[in-house]
């Protein structure tokens, strides 16, 4: 278990900047997640603090020490990447014990025996202990990789994609097996990941990271509920999040003119930090609704079926936009439909910087 | 625009089948998405169709003509691939107009037909760039409007969006199937992501290791699933699987998951009827969605706890643990807000399957057909 602190770190790899002045704090016992695309500096961000890469400048703390001096050894961080690097001719059991054998850690046989038969109980390859790596399956070599960090008792668990390379299914259980497996051994993890459903779903914190910086910090419902700018509007959400211009006039918010035009409620304007001229308005696709009674009309560009809802595109001349309906409702390419958005979920862009607009988020902010 | 017939259709490697008798008709102007695991056959039955690859046996029939004795080349159809197949040395404009070329069209022709499927594909101004300074997104379109530049029989895709990212893939669905809406291509295409089979598709033709499991439209191959394989690739998260003991008392049934790791109270008239009398063993399949979770204890609703809770923004998703299993919930979001809360669960009736225990195939219940 173990405090990690980033203070204003910069690295560059040549002309390469590849992380501008990060400052992050990641608590004790804490599932926290490096979220971006690629590129945006989370790996650079990991290797730092596995001790793999040295920082330009800034400084790195684990439990409020400074270890930039420190080698990787002396930071009791166990990595798992994406390729699970595991040795395929040994067993699993051998594998697991590999990271103990070494003379330096001088453990009794007894301790190394009862730790990988704990490893692999969390994990659930008990029955495979016997078994070669190469026989097992993606998911099976991946517990065993996550296993062989287990059995080290590291302060910190470091992890690069580790479920990138497994299909949907393993996924989505692996997913659910990490966060239980914090819960269980209480170590602090840093998880690094491009795939907004995983830090959204295991997260206790999410730091978005964009071209080197980090752009907000929170917990995956404040950041889906208020993101900081259109980046993160974008990049979190399936859909992502609605994004589309407007010209604001005296409490109209003109989107399509004469096709697409909105009187917003009196409060709307403040609550959103709203004023008039251009702005892009941000509206999730669960916040607009589709059905008769609404007061918009709009012709479907395109649905698709989710299975339990379906997504529909909305076309008011070349505005385009998502809204999610229920399976049962019935919507048909290229027919008119009527919608309504609910004005307490909008949120509003400026149109240059991208910044949210809200009241709430100038207090916030630091980045801009 | 052609339709396309497979009868019968088989192929092999020694005792190893890759293809096992497969019948599938594919309209005019249809799009149906072969869907299925890696290894389940369905990019070698979309080579055969195309030529690429040689059947054992069966039949290929496009547009009323029996073609599996003839060349690629012969049986007009145009394929796209996963990996781009640009020729890096020519422009993008060279590489849409080359199957043009290669036909002789005259000069105002290829320039023509060139600029019309470029507008629509929105590379117009992407013509004059050689494949090195394009996006991928962009490489794929030129590969699509290669492909759409001269009337085919059918157009053949194997997982084209598959090299984009997540949210360029999400772009692109609605682009490929605007396209189709626009030109009424007969399409067939490959994929082994299920959202995507769903979102496109007017049908899905679900395979596993080489046989055909399930064909319908989306909708009914989501609610209907033929047998479990199904059930649990289409959707996510993934269908709740479970062992389940019945036991029908009149007009009100019993369902004990797992070794007695939970019960579940339905009315009998949404159990099959093979089940309904007395005791019956079979696997039980609940969708997330249809496991309704309640803050409060609930008439006819069983108390659980909350095991670990993933917030996806526009919903959550709980899991509940069940014994030594979990069940998982799809609630709406901050519904449950601490793992160990207890909740009380119940089933939407409408909306639980049953399977046979042994072979997997759905049992449905006489009341719902």
């Amino acid at each position: 278990m173990a405090h990690v602190g980033l203070d204003n770190v910069t690295k560059s790899f040549g002309r390469n900047r590849a992380l501008r002045n990060v400052t992050l704090e990641i608590e004790d016992g804490q599932f926290f997640v490096l979220l971006g695309p690629t590129g945006a500096g989370k790996t650079t961000t990991l290797r730092l603090i596995a001790g793999l890469e040295r920082v330009d400048s800034g400084s790195i703390q684990i439990d409020h020490r400074n270890v930039d001096s420190w080698g990787p050894a002396e930071r009791d961080v166990a990595l798992v990447l994406q390729q699970y690097s595991l040795y395929p001719r040994y067993t699993v059991r051998q594998n697991l014990e590999f990271p103990l054998k070494p003379s330096s850690r001088r453990l009794p046989t007894a301790e190394i025996h009862a730790r990988v038969a704990r490893a692999a109980q969390i994990l659930r390859v008990e029955h495979l202990l016997d078994r070669k790596v190469d026989a097992l399956s993606g998911g099976e070599m991946q517990r065993v990789a996550i296993g062989r960090a287990i059995v080290r008792k590291p302060k910190i668990f470091l992890m690069d994609e580790p479920l990138s390379n497994l299909d949907a299914k393993l996924r989505e259980a692996l997913r659910a097996e990490l966060k239980d497996l914090k819960n269980r051994l209480g170590a602090t993890f840093l998880f690094v990941t491009h795939d907004q459903v995983e830090a959204m779903s295991m997260a206790d914190r999410i730091a978005v990271l964009n071209n080197g910086r980090i752009v907000q910090v929170g917990t995956p419902q404040d950041i889906y509920g208020n993101p900081r700018d259109v980046f993160v509007a974008g990049f979190l959400g399936s859909p992502a999040m609605n994004l589309i211009k407007a010209d604001v006039r005296n409490g109209t918010a003109i989107i399509v003119p004469g096709q697409f035009e909105m009187t917003l409620r009196s409060s709307v304007p403040r609550h959103i930090g709203l004023s008039n001229g251009a702005v892009t308005f941000g509206i999730r696709a669960e916040d607009v609704h589709v059905g008769d009674s609404g007061p918009y009309g709009a012709m479907v560009h395109h649905v698709e079926n989710h299975g339990v809802e379906k997504i529909v595109t909305l076309r008011i001349d070349h505005c385009l936009f998502r809204a999610t309906v229920p399976a049962a409702v019935r919507v048909a390419i290229d027919e008119p439909a009527r919608f309504d958005w609910d004005q307490d979920k909008m949120h509003a862009f400026d149109v240059q910087s991208g910044r949210n607009l809200s009241p709430s988020n100038i207090n916030a902010s630091d980045g801009y | 625009m052609a339709e396309i017939i497979l009868r019968d259709v088989e192929k092999y490697f020694g005792d190893n089948y890759i293809i096992r008798k497969l019948n599938l008709t594919i309209q005019a102007q249809e799009f149906v998405v072969l869907l299925g695991p890696s290894g389940c056959g369905k990019t070698t039955t979309l080579r055969a169709i195309a030529g690429l690859e040689e059947i054992d046996s069966g039949t290929i029939m496009i547009d009323g003509r029996v073609v599996q004795h003839l060349r690629a080349a012969e049986r007009d159809i145009a394929f796209v691939f996963q990996m781009y197949a640009l020729y890096p040395h020519l422009t993008a404009f060279e590489n849409i107009a080359f199957p043009l070329r290669a036909s002789r069209q005259s000069r105002v022709t290829v320039d023509l037909r060139v600029h019309e499927v470029a507008k629509s594909l929105d590379i117009a101004h992407l013509l004059r760039l050689r494949p090195s300074a394009l996006s991928g997104g962009d490489m794929q379109r030129v590969a699509i409007a290669r492909a759409l530049v001269r009337t085919h029989k059918a157009l053949l895709m194997d997982e084209p969006l598959g090299a984009l990212d997540a949210k360029l893939r999400e772009a692109m669905r609605t682009e490929l199937k605007r396209l189709h809406i626009e030109n009424r291509a007969t399409t067939i295409y490959v994929t082994h992501d299920q959202v995507e089979a769903m979102a496109l598709a007017d049908r899905i033709a679900i395979m596993n290791e080489g046989v055909l499991q399930q064909v319908g439209d989306p909708t009914e191959v989501y609610q209907h699933p033929a047998n479990l394989f199904v059930a649990q690739f289409v959707g996510s998260p993934v269908m709740n699987v479970s062992k389940v003991a019945v036991a029908a008392f009149g007009g009100r049934s019993i369902l004990t998951l797992g070794d007695d790791d939970g019960t579940f109270e339905i009315a009998t008239a949404s159990v099959p009827a093979a089940l309904r009398n007395g005791t019956g063993q079979a696997i039980i399949g609940v969708r997330p969605e249809a496991v309704i979770l309640s803050l409060r204890e609930e008439a006819r609703a069983s108390r659980f706890e909350a095991h670990i809770i993933e917030p996806l923004g526009a919903y959550d998703i709980v899991d509940l643990s069940l014994g030594t299993q979990l069940l998982r919930a799809r609630t709406s979001s901050g519904l449950v807000t601490k793992a160990g809360t207890p909740v009380w669960a119940r089933l939407d009736e409408a909306q639980v399957h049953f399977f046979d225990k042994d072979t997997g195939a759905s049992l449905r219940s006489g009341d719902r057909g």
